[in-house]
């Protein structure tokens, strides 16, 4: 086994771009590992930690690692050799004529121009914080995708937009739409009256989308970042997006998403709730019903958070679940779930509904009562897997813009022997990836007759780039039961396999 | 920070309300006291006859045999390699210096005064192009040249710079501006201006009709003739912005071949200083990178003001000349350029983008910050002393100066 | 109702989002694709990803 790396001082390559290059490397021949990263503290350490790097190499954020492993030195050579090209190459050139010149910094480009009203931040957690705050002095909003920010930070950042009546959206927020246009991971929705509050993004989807395909519309969606109810940061983008939306015109019923909070955050939160002319749904993943003011109502799902904003309306009723049961039966020694989900609210949802099946469940990203996965511990449970989740985007693209997280673990899900059902979220929208249907049935094509069943349910809508309709069509010719909704998805997985086990 | 943003409002002020006059052509022992026999002043910031390029050390050797400190070449280089020749910026005298920057006693030297703070910056006067002195050449071709700007054309456009008033500077950078000059590699258009000024005072105030000839044909051969009182000015105009405590602008940045240096306003005469980095750029026939000698000279001293690699914008053609990019993508320097200087100079601005001023007031904060070091438009010399330019390109500033220069600002206002 | 002096995020769920985009270059064409106006930085950690320089600049008001 031979490690080689190189560092290219100053030389920066975003994470998309880095990742695409890695997989070029690692797919050489004679490479057991490659790892393109930007030389950040906590990118050194995990490249040390790999036994790509030496203790004694010092890098900075600025610098490009390329480090190797192979079978041979050969091996490892040829294969930073030809990556080494590859960054060399020059970039096609263009028809001559200036390209757009390009800022280097917020300053720069406020300066060149002064009506950029947000900033959209997605640079790696060790930055973040630094950009944000120099939006922030420049009277800009802030919608923040990067996580791997620390919770102080977060919490002088949220202060400073305070002050100054602007949005911070983040750290770990990836949606928003404002006034109708998706900012970061967020869809073509219907333009309405209803108006929603989202932590993390996955949730404001699924909500805005069975919302959108229901005929209704969305005002505004704004995020508030996955933290924003930790009692550390105390709701403070909450409390203002409820400013927000009280003088907003447009707006007459608002949907607050969240995993619950911390009580103390929730009490601050409904009681602002009650002051609001405005109408409420409160969705606090997985809590248990609370008591609300007379202008709000609960629901613990983002489906049923959906339906009370519609007024009731039943939404995915023309799913037959039990014909799709009937498809599938036991086999003994498959009995469990395995949840494999890029969208973290998703997987929030799908152990609440799963654990209201009678299910036992495990997970990385638990909601309260349900226990946190460590190792491989107790095979029965069902395991729901954020792969969204901070330790698994250290230093790596989010599993909706690199589907190769899941990948892997799909592949050995398909040949576990202890699994009856695999569950998946399938995220389309501005921002996602062009076609994952298709990427999904390339992967699942080959599975063995025996393998597990897949349930699946598509997040979007049908303006989407990707088209919602389309997509399904191709889950479903591929063999995978797409649901109305994650919801619906969970239920079905909860019915087949407790079906199995009879 | 208050305190540095105030301190740098107060040096761009500074700058910007030099009022640059050139006033005289004088020798140099008249103009700094402490000049004397066997001192040589360079170009670039502090160095030692064991540390300098090929270039520098011809030029050396030159200057001593043409002061007549030594009777040759050989004898003069034994005299500068046994400690007999005390060396020093010519920013320690007042002065500037294009390339190996060589200033003794007896030459005559360019007389700009800043007539709003009453401050004055001198520059040795524009061999032409070829074998020179400032690129190192020592012959007798060169040293005979030099005798004759001392003897003959030094004094013969003095007076005609004394009679006529002396020839205000700024509105000739303007125009140049207009006309595709951006007073570094390129100083044609106000070559031209300055000859068209002073041609019918030379003309009345020179004596043979033989030495005005040679005088109009001197300044009319040499493209880069303003070159010089360019960066004068550009000393005379920076120089009072020195000293306010907590500015982070910079008000000098200068090579020796070998070095380069900055000067921090909020830190007076401290030298921030780092190894050149090599120029890349467009090479002569018959010539290559190989032949190339690490930066050198004073001139950047008008990239300090907003000119030169800042200005090219207003210089297309010299985009292209120096390897730069398409003409087309000059703009793209001058709004690099802006992300690391504090503002836009209201009297010199570029038609091309629309008429915005050229980046005035390098924060050393920025550069570190954006990593975006100050470009400079070069000419490359040959690294063997006396052949000449050998070509033209870009060299950025060393990142390191600037970092020192951050962390010395924090020290002294003690932020850690 | 009494005049307010308006928030600045009223200005921003009435007005137009304008973007300037710090990070992953992928956002670009899908924020264009939506007739959303965008400037996307050339970016590069502060200080070249020197964390200390970079603090100090902070504190040193950049």
């Amino acid at each position: 086994m031979f490690v080689l790396h190189e560092i290219r001082k100053g030389f920066y390559l975003d994470s998309v771009a880095l990742m695409r290059l890695s997989r070029e490397v690692a797919a050489a021949l004679g490479i057991i590992e490659a790892a393109l990263m930007m030389g950040t503290p906590s990118n050194a350490a995990i490249m040390r930690n790999a036994g790509l790097l030496d203790e004694g190499t010092e890098v900075r954020g600025n610098d490009l690692v390329l480090a190797v492993k192979a079978e041979t030195e050969a091996a490892a050579r040829a294969a930073l050799d030809d990556a080494i090209r590859a960054l060399d190459k020059p970039k096609a050139q263009g028809d001559g004529s200036a390209a757009a010149w390009r800022p280097h910094s917020i300053a720069a480009a406020v300066k060149a121009h002064p009506d950029i009203n947000l900033a959209l931040i997605s640079v790696p957690g060790d930055f973040a914080a630094a950009e944000a705050r120099k939006a922030l002095n420049r009277g800009l909003h802030v919608l923040m995708f990067s996580d791997n920010v620390s919770i102080a930070d977060e919490l002088s950042l949220k202060q400073q937009a305070r002050e100054a009546g602007l949005l911070m959206m983040g750290p770990d927020c990836g949606t928003a739409v404002i006034g109708g246009a998706p900012l970061a991971f967020a869809n073509k929705l219907r333009r309405g009256r209803i108006g929603i509050i989202g932590a993390s993004g996955t949730g404001t989807q699924e909500v805005s989308c069975l919302i959108s395909e229901a005929g209704a519309g969305i005002s505004h969606a704004i995020g508030v970042g996955g933290r924003d109810l930790k009692k550390e940061i105390g709701g403070i983008t909450t409390l203002m997006a409820i400013d927000a939306f009280d003088s907003d015109p447009d707006t007459d019923h608002v949907v607050l998403i969240s995993k619950p909070p911390h009580p103390d955050v929730a009490k601050v939160v409904i009681e602002r709730i009650a002051r609001s002319p405005k109408s409420y749904t409160v969705c606090f993943i997985g809590a248990t019903e609370m008591k609300l003011p007379s202008n709000a109502r609960f629901s613990p799902t983002l489906k049923g958070a959906a339906e009370l904003a519609l007024g009731g309306k039943t939404i995915g009723a023309g799913f037959d679940a039990t014909a799709q049961v009937s498809r599938f039966p036991g086999r003994k020694w498959q009995s469990r779930i395995e949840g494999l989900f890029a969208g973290g609210t998703l997987c929030a949802e799908a152990q609440v509904i799963l654990g209201a099946s009678g299910r036992k469940v495990v997970s990385n990203a638990a909601i309260p009562g349900v226990p946190k996965l460590n190792g491989t511990q107790d095979d029965q449970r069902d395991r729901l897997i954020d792969l969204g989740d901070d330790e698994y985007t250290r230093g790596r693209p989010h599993p909706m813009i690199d589907p190769s997280v899941r990948d892997d673990a799909l592949r050995a899900a398909l040949i576990n022997q202890d699994i009856a059902v695999i569950l998946l979220d399938l995220v389309l929208g501005y921002g996602a990836h062009a076609d994952p249907a298709t990427h999904l049935t390339e992967i699942v094509a080959s599975r063995g007759k025996n393998a597990p069943a897949l349930i699946a349910s598509v997040v979007g809508t049908e303006a989407d780039p990707q088209t919602r309709s389309a997509q399904i069509r191709k889950l479903e010719q591929a063999g995978i039961i797409v649901a109305p909704s994650n919801a619906q998805a969970c239920e079905l997985a909860a019915a087949i396999a407790n079906n199995a086990a009879r | 920070m208050k305190l540095i943003d105030d301190a740098n409002q107060q040096a761009l002020a500074r700058i910007l309300e030099g009022e640059p006059r050139l006033i005289d052509i004088v020798p140099a022992r008249e103009l700094m006291p402490g000049l004397k026999d066997r001192m040589i002043l360079h170009a670039g910031p502090p160095i030692t006859w064991d540390k300098m390029c090929g270039p520098m050390r011809g030029a050396v050797a030159g200057a001593i045999v043409f002061e007549r400190w030594a009777p040759d070449l050989k004898a003069a280089a034994e005299l500068a390699a046994s400690g007999g020749i005390e060396f020093h910026p010519n920013h320690h005298f007042g002065a500037v210096g294009p390339m190996t920057g060589m200033t003794t006693v007896s030459m005559p030297l360019f007389v700009v005064e800043n007539a709003r703070f009453g401050n004055r910056a001198y520059c040795a006067i524009n061999e032409g192009l070829g074998k020179v002195m400032r690129f190192g050449g020592n012959d007798e071709s060169v040293l005979k040249r030099l005798a004759w700007l001392r003897d003959v054309f030094g004094p013969t456009l003095g007076k005609a710079i004394r009679a006529c008033g002396g020839i205000e500077l700024k509105s000739i950078i303007a125009r140049g501006l207009a006309m595709g000059d951006e007073m570094h590699q390129r100083n044609l258009a106000c070559s031209s201006i300055f000859l068209r000024e002073i041609a019918p005072t030379l003309a009345r105030t020179a004596t043979d009709n033989a030495i005005l000839a040679d005088c109009l044909a001197f300044i009319g051969q040499n493209d880069q003739f303003f070159l010089n009182i360019a960066m004068a000015m550009g000393k005379a105009m920076t120089d009072p912005a020195k000293g306010i405590r907590g500015s982070t602008i910079v008000t000098a940045m200068c090579r020796n071949g070998t070095d380069f240096g900055i000067r921090v306003s909020g830190l007076g005469d401290q030298w921030f200083t780092a190894p050149v980095e090599m120029p890349e750029g467009l090479y002569f026939a018959g010539y290559s990178e190989k032949d190339a000698n690490p930066d050198m000279g004073d001139s950047a001293i008008v990239e300090t003001i907003g000119l030169g690699g800042f200005a090219m914008a207003a210089a297309p053609a010299v985009a292209g000349f120096i390897g730069a990019g398409a003409p087309s993508a000059a703009g793209d320097f001058t709004r690099a350029m802006g992300e690391i200087t504090i503002a836009q100079n209201p009297e010199w601005t570029i038609a091309a983008l629309d008429f915005a001023g050229v980046p005035t007031g390098i924060d050393v904060r920025l550069v570190v910050d954006t990593g975006m070091a100050p470009v400079i438009n070069t000419g490359i010399a040959h690294r063997e002393p006396g052949i000449g330019q050998v070509g033209a390109g870009i060299v950025k500033a060393p990142l390191a100066c600037f970092q020192q220069a951050v962390r010395a600002i924090a020290g002294d206002l003690g932020v850690s | 109702m009494p005049d307010q002096e308006k928030q600045p995020y009223q200005s921003l769920l009435t007005g137009k989002v304008k973007v300037v985009n710090v990070g992953l270059e992928g956002f670009v064409k899908d924020l264009r694709d939506c007739d959303i106006d965008v400037v996307h930085l050339d970016w590069a950690p502060s200080a070249g990803g020197d964390p200390q320089m970079a603090a100090l600049l902070a504190k040193l008001g950049v």
